[in-house]
């Protein structure tokens, strides 16, 4: 049994000890909205404080023994002050957090400059598939379950999702939209600093709804142009004879589900595994990717995580060695 | 039987044994099981209510330790996810729908006639009606899980993953099909509320002097009838959409999103329906132990129907991470904040209660007070939720979890054990055990806060709720463990109140009419209450009518000793809605099954429908018909009676 | 004994006319069955304003049938309001001529309501409008059904002399659903028929 991957690398700056935390972002969709989450939880804490020290107070105050039913009730004075003090407190502090709450959606709305780019994010169960467009649809490349985007600046991420509903959450960037299936959601991130900052679906989907992670990697600007020119390029020819023997292997037995541009797998139901090898992770985030954890996966995908649309692969062991050669190569 | 009347002049009496013995003859219930099914009467109804709601609350409750079980460590392999699917939804199932709104049901119709000062609700048919119905949809919902195949996502059951092509098990099928059902039985108990709220309250109890949990079930009521055809339709579209191929939520024809706005305008209505109930339960009880009237009667009375108007226009406030504009999210971030008004006008009432009144620590009295911290946790927890671009961060995380679990544990289940302690006596004659009870509030209190509070904390570290598990290095580990400790507590508490139930049921102390020394009419009355609740009719002169003396508020007195007797067959009083003045002598309808058999024709119909026995169907339905004919039948020939009005005295 | 609680006039014993319970039980039914329609008709207008002029019927659906259809049903209102004056005046004629015509003008139009299903070119799994039309109008007729059936039951038990001026609470409690029955028709109505020629 492979150990399940751990949180992937924190973002520098990052307190590894909640990859999902919210209370410290590192962009400006986020920014704001934490400062408000700061902010309402203070009056709300402070609110939970005060009623609980009242409610003690009066109980302690004048609680007697014996029978209730011996002590004569009375008609009790004053009282209506307390509703009018607390309701004139109240209507303060909610205008006060209404006020804030327009201003933060005003100021999330929308990025401060133009976008650098686009990706079409689209939900699958249980993986994200990332489509990086541009202006020249020659130049588009699709990739899984990682989204690179480069660091300090504003990116555009359109939402749909393929087959149920799924919700994109990056918590350290942005706050959730949904991925819904026959309308196209726009959200945008912007990552202050470079590293990896974890995502997980939050719309119940499904079986493997719990496995359905994401990462979002902020490069420096030119780190992200290279690995976005080498996203590009089609699957390298593989040399060995047994890597050429994987990838016969691949096209009949992955091909009908999975990409591998250049190659005559056009498969568009599993992720496109054209540069495979330059994912941290396989199966949403569930392992790490390494060649052993790899293997497992390929020859039993339900044992680790049951109900995943993709099947045993059932080849002879030659074969499969083979087809693990070639995916090494997909870099 | 009497020979056949116009009208007359109601005669009064004096409370006597003649009296007592008389009445009893009239309204007895029939022995043996014919009589067990032919009921009427809203006590027995009201017990077998909250029994059913009780057993539901213990399972749904065993479903979430064993989820708790599982989520204790990360990558735990208890449970498949298809199994956890179906536990979590089944618990969401039978927490919100068959516990907790069927259980105030219970305590409102055991409870109004009493408060009332009525011997009966307005349609005692109808009411049992409603509880067979409520039955069968518990039962009818839990068949599809008891073979393997419950509903498995979640209780607001979006599409298109409820859709045949993501859901093709007859699971959601059943779901749908019971909700339907059960909707049914709210809407007709939701009916006889209304009614029964104006038109059979005993003379002088003018609406502003009823008790606020009327009050509170009667807007929870209001909210039904207004309410529930907006998840029957849902759940019926959903349905066509799976049997017969309709295009009402797929994506490419219809819209995935329409599910989500009917589901939501009934789901958050639905919200203050189980809880609006309980909180007129700590309304009420909460001045009996500070032995001073409720501060601020009118204003609560009109927050609780303030909140559910306002409760109407906030359902989007679930979809906020749906793509709206920013427009609908203000608009409903500002409605949804909106609502907190009210609800403080309630808490600040009972804390000024409290502090102006002199506090008897009982064990009802801990619940209730219990009650309004949680209350205030599970509000701000939502007007955090309120917050349109906070939200986007909270939902769907364990804070939700949280939250929920705060409004539907803290403002429901702390009422209704608070009241269970508090009217047991009436109930049952025998008090529960004030030791034990302690033992009982102290455990629930602390192990619900253990429980629940943590679960803020795992929302705002990022666990997304509906995961069947986890993976290490998240930070979630150690704040789960706590989380299900917290659960196994709570779980003990909830045992130390069936072990109270059941000891006390045989050697409770012998309560007496009034234990508390309350100030509403169901206290005026025997414990248990007799058949017929009340041998005459009280008539009530203000809103405390066993304080009268004590409170000297005037110089009206409230007669519970001398009233109107009716007595010529089942008979009780009709008043007008507002003032309560006497305008109808009300023949009450003797037990019969026809209830039971128009539930029974019911069931068949949908269970005929959920296999596609259409043959069960058709009988179904046959029955349902003689049902409703044996049940309208009129029971009088009026054809030779005079004509003309007689001329009045 | 001792002073007399109640001091009033003669009370009305059980059912009468619309101080009955059972007359605002029906109010509530009314409420919540109107609520029904409104969710039904909720779910016709966020499809459309979702979907655009794609989802519009083309050509805009005909009134030859419903318009005349419409006249029908509203015809039986005023039959059966006719009727049930008839029994509040003690005329037992007018009042089951008056019922009898209400039921004959409801069994009529759901009659044409068939031959206006029958020649629609759509169905109701063609698409979401076939879906809605057939769904909405369905309920319609089931509501027309369940209001036939309750003014038969209580024409039978009217010529059986159950009723008579002064107690005939089941009269009026049939009638208003009826008059309910018909007052949707109108909502729907001109959701399907009007509003497509006033949005696009």
């Amino acid at each position: 049994m492979l150990q399940p991957l751990h949180n992937g690398g924190a973002p520098t700056g990052m307190s590894p000890d909640w990859p999902m935390g919210f209370l410290h972002t590192y962009g400006p969709r986020a920014d704001p909205v934490t400062g408000l989450a700061w902010g309402l939880s203070i009056i709300s804490i402070a609110v939970v404080v005060i009623v609980t020290v009242l409610v003690l107070t009066g109980v302690l105050r004048r609680a007697g023994r014996g029978e209730v039913a011996a002590l004569r009730p009375v008609r009790g004075e004053g009282g209506m002050q307390w509703i009018y003090i607390g309701l004139a407190l109240t209507l303060v502090a909610l205008l006060g957090s209404l006020v804030w709450t327009v201003t933060v959606l005003a100021e999330v709305d929308s990025p401060a400059s133009k976008p650098a780019l686009t990706i079409q994010v689209t939900g699958h169960q249980w993986w994200w598939e990332a489509t990086y467009s541009g202006d020249d649809p020659s130049r588009a490349f699709t990739t899984a379950n990682e989204i690179h985007i480069p660091v300090g600046q504003p990116v555009m991420v359109k939402l749909t999702g393929a087959d149920v509903i799924h919700s994109f959450w990056i918590p350290t960037l942005t706050g959730k939209t949904d991925a819904i299936p026959g309308r196209t959601n726009v959200a945008w991130l912007q990552a202050d600093q470079p590293g990896v900052y974890r995502g997980q679906c939050t719309e119940y989907c499904g079986q493997q709804h719990a496995h359905m992670a994401m990462y979002v990697i902020a490069d420096p600007p030119a780190a992200f142009q290279a690995w976005a020119a080498q996203q590009r390029q089609p699957a390298a020819q593989p040399a060995a004879p047994q890597q050429v023997m994987g990838e016969q292997v691949f096209v009949q037995q992955c091909g009908a589900c999975h990409t591998v541009r250049g190659t005559p797998a056009g498969g568009v139901v599993g992720p496109d595994l054209t540069h495979l090898m330059s994912r941290r992770t396989i199966g949403a985030g569930l392992l790490p990717n390494t060649v052993g954890a790899l293997s497992g996966w390929i020859e039993n995908p339900q044992a680790m995580k049951p109900g995943v649309l993709m099947p045993p692969t059932k080849v002879a062991p030659v074969q499969l060695a083979a087809l693990r050669a070639y995916l090494e190569t997909l870099r | 039987m009497t020979a056949w009347e116009d009208s007359r002049v109601p005669e009064t009496a004096d409370l006597t044994q003649d009296v007592r013995d008389r009445l009893k003859e009239i309204w007895e219930e029939k022995p043996g099981l014919l009589g067990w099914i032919s009921s009427v009467d809203h006590k027995e109804i009201g017990k077998r209510y909250i029994v059913t709601a009780f057993a539901l609350l213990i399972v749904g409750g065993i479903e979430a330790l064993i989820m708790r079980l599982q989520l204790a460590g990360p990558e735990r392999r208890l449970l498949s996810p298809e199994a956890y699917d179906q536990l979590f939804t089944m618990h969401g199932v039978t927490m919100i729908f068959l516990y907790a709104s069927p259980v105030l049901s219970g305590f409102s119709n055991y409870l109004w006639p009493l408060l009332l000062g009525s011997r009966d609700m307005a349609f005692p048919r109808l009411n049992a009606l409603s509880y067979w119905i409520y039955l069968a949809a518990a039962v009818f919902l839990y068949a599809g899980f008891v073979v393997g195949h419950g509903p498995d996502d979640g209780w607001f059951n979006y599409v298109p993953y409820a859709s045949r092509e993501y859901n093709p098990a007859f699971n959601i099928d059943i779901y749908a099909l019971g909700l339907i059902l059960l909707g049914i039985s709210t809407t007709v108990g939701s009916a006889n509320f209304v009614v029964t709220f104006l038109r059979t309250r005993c003379p002088g109890m003018s609406i502003n002097r009823v008790p606020i949990l009327t009050w509170g079930t009667l807007t929870a009521s209001v909210g039904n009838i207004l309410a529930v055809p907006s998840v029957s339709l849902a759940f019926f579209l959903l349905w066509m959409d799976r049997q017969f191929g309709t295009h009402f939520y797929d994506a490419n024809q219809g819209q995935p999103l329409l599910w989500q706005h009917l589901f939501w305008m009934f789901g958050h209505p639905w919200v203050y329906v189980v809880v609006l109930p309980a909180m007129g339960m700590v309304s009420d009880g909460l001045p009996t132990f500070c032995r001073r009237p409720l501060v601020g009667y009118t204003p609560v009375a009109l927050a609780t129907v303030t909140t559910m108007a306002l409760g109407f226009g906030v359902w989007v406030h679930h979809m906020f991470a749906t793509g709206l504009p920013n427009l609908a999210l203000s608009f409903f971030s500002g409605a949804s904040i909106a609502i907190v008004i009210p609800s403080a006008v309630a808490v600040f009432a009972w804390t000024a209660t409290i502090w102006t009144g002199r506090p008897r620590i009982t064990t009802p009295f801990l619940f209730f007070a219990g009650m309004i911290v949680l209350f205030v946790i599970g509000g701000v927890s939502g007007f955090m939720t309120a917050s349109a671009p906070l939200d986007w961060q909270l939902t769907d995380t364990y804070f939700v979890v949280a939250h929920l679990h705060y409004v539907l544990i803290g403002i429901n289940v702390f009422p209704v054990v608070g009241g269970l302690y508090y009217w047991f006596p009436k109930f049952t004659g025998r008090m529960l055990d004030e030791r034990l009870g302690k033992w009982n509030f102290w455990t629930m209190f602390v192990g619900f806060n253990v429980a629940f509070l943590p679960m803020h904390l795992l929302g705002v570290m990022g666990m997304p709720r509906r995961v069947y598990t986890y993976p290490q290095g998240m930070g979630w580990t150690a704040t789960n463990v706590v989380v299900s400790l917290g659960a196994v507590l709570f779980a003990i508490g909830v045992l130390l109140l069936l072990i109270n139930v059941a000891v006390s049921l045989k050697r409770g102390r012998i309560a007496g009419d009034n234990p508390w020394g309350a100030p509403t009419l169901e206290w005026a009355t025997t414990s248990p209450p007799p058949p017929y609740n009340f041998a005459v009719i009280p008539s009530v002169a203000s809103r405390h009518p066993l304080w009268e003396d004590a409170l000297g508020e005037s110089t009206a007195r409230s007669r519970i000793d001398h009233g109107l007797l009716l007595d010529r067959g089942r008979e009780t009083i009709a008043t007008s809605p507002l003032d309560a003045e006497p305008n109808l002598i009300l023949e009450m309808p003797a037990d019969t099954p026809a209830p039971f058999l128009l539930a029974v024709g019911l069931t068949g119909i949908f269970a005929g429908a959920a296999g596609h026995w259409w043959w069960l169907s058709g009988a179904g339905g046959a029955l349902l018909v003689l049902a409703l004919l044996m049940w309208f039948w009129p029971r009088r020939m009026h054809a030779d009676e005079p004509e003309a009005e007689p001329a009045h005295v | 004994m001792s002073e007399a609680v109640y001091q009033g006039a003669p009370l009305p014993v059980g059912a009468r006319r619309r101080n009955s319970v059972g007359w605002w039980g029906m109010l509530c039914l009314i409420a919540t069955e109107a609520s029904l329609f409104a969710y039904l008709l909720f779910s016709y207008y966020y499809i459309a304003v979702q979907r655009g002029k794609a989802f519009a019927p083309n050509p805009h659906p005909s009134m030859k049938l419903s318009g005349p259809n419409t006249i029908i049903l509203l015809a039986s209102s005023v039959a059966v309001w006719w009727g049930e004056e008839g029994v509040k005046k003690g005329r037992k004629g007018q009042h089951l001529t008056g019922l009898g015509a209400g039921i004959l003008l409801g069994v009529i139009f759901l009659i044409v309501q068939m031959f206006e299903w029958k020649a629609k070119g759509f169905g109701p799994t063609s698409g979401s409008y076939g879906s809605l039309f057939f769904t909405v109008t369905g309920f319609h007729m089931a509501h027309v059904i369940a209001g036939v059936a309750i003014l038969s039951a209580v024409w039978i038990w009217s010529a059986l002399g159950y009723f008579n001026q002064r107690r005939h609470a089941p009269v009026s409690i049939a009638s208003i659903y009826w008059h309910f029955v018909d007052a949707v028709w109108l909502a729907v109505f001109f959701t399907f028929y009007v509003s497509p020629y006033l949005m696009w």
